[in-house]
């Protein structure tokens, strides 16, 4: 189980919190000017790296607030956490890194 | 609002009270319901001078803005934090009504939202020198006293059920805010899990 740190009531267990995939995706500013493939890619394909990944995170059993979680896919380290609209704290590393 | 003499609360059909005993030393664990807790729920910016002065006014407490932390418990009024803009206040039963009143005139024309909520929960309250020990059976949270003592409060799983948990001292022990569906089936596994080490049903004030 993960051990997440909630930026607003502190580490939690992950079955508190509930997945909401990718993060930092935007919607389209004229959805009705893409071609299908754009709207599909926007709609249903998402990165799958073997290492950082943004993704965010819903403190469901606690405050219900969303916010963005940078871990790692390999290690499952959770390498930040910073709430939503707010950039990231510093560059996805490249690659598996280690805890 | 309901007919205030024709009102039960959720946990009424167990009938606590008639169970409740007087002579409880031996048991580790003794469990109650307090029902008819008149509960605010109160959003706004804590940021906001005006929020913060209205609070102060109307229910008496300092907003806690500490994650996790309620303001003076033990007294009438009191509020719990829930999230960054979001608290829960206890008030006196019956006086719900006028403190939402009081509390939107003093924040006319600003951006606030203050519901009562008071039929959505009930609580169930545990103490005992091993309530601690009922409790980490059932929920992830760290309820070590380094970690969580009288006067804070958290919001997490209890059971797979939602609750929000008060610790108002170390005799007066734990408060479970838990919404009204659940409250049967959570009252039933804190009785069972509390067995082991005796449990006492009492009436709660």
């Amino acid at each position: 189980m993960l051990l997440i740190e909630c930026p607003y009531c502190g580490p939690r267990d992950e079955y508190e919190f509930s997945y909401g995939g990718e993060a930092h995706i935007v919607r389209p500013k004229h959805p009705e000017k893409l071609s299908d493939e754009e709207w599909a890619d926007y709609l249903f394909l998402r990165t799958n790296p073997k290492g950082a990944y943004r993704e965010r995170w819903c403190h469901a059993h606690g405050c219900r607030r969303w916010f963005n979680v940078e871990r790692d896919t390999l290690s499952h380290q959770i390498i930040a956490v910073y709430e939503m609209g707010a950039e990231p704290p510093r560059a996805a590393r490249k690659g598996g890194s280690k805890p | 609002m309901a007919e205030r003499y024709l009102r039960q609360t959720p946990l009424a059909h167990l009938e606590i009270e008639a169970r409740a005993r007087v002579a409880v030393e031996a048991a580790g664990v003794r469990m109650g319901e307090a029902g008819f807790r008149a509960q605010i729920a109160l959003r706004g910016d804590a940021s906001s001078e005006t929020f913060v002065d209205a609070v102060k006014e109307v229910f008496g407490v300092d907003l806690p803005l500490k994650p996790n932390t309620a303001s003076t418990p033990g007294g009438a009024r009191y509020l719990l934090w829930l999230g960054p803009d979001e608290w829960l206040a206890i008030v006196p039963d019956g006086t719900e009504e006028e403190t939402i009143a009081a509390f939107e005139t003093r924040m006319e024309g600003e951006h606030f939202g203050v519901t009562d909520v008071s039929g959505s929960r009930t609580v169930i309250t545990l103490c005992g020198d091993r309530a601690r020990d009922v409790l980490m059976k059932g929920t992830s949270l760290d309820l070590h006293p380094k970690a969580f003592g009288p006067g804070q409060c958290a919001q997490a799983s209890m059971a797979r059920c939602h609750m929000l948990l008060h610790q108002i001292s170390d005799e007066l022990g734990y408060e479970i805010y838990v919404h009204r569906s659940f409250a049967d089936y959570l009252w039933r596994w804190l009785e069972d899990a509390a067995r082991e080490y005796g449990v006492a049903v009492v009436s709660s004030p």
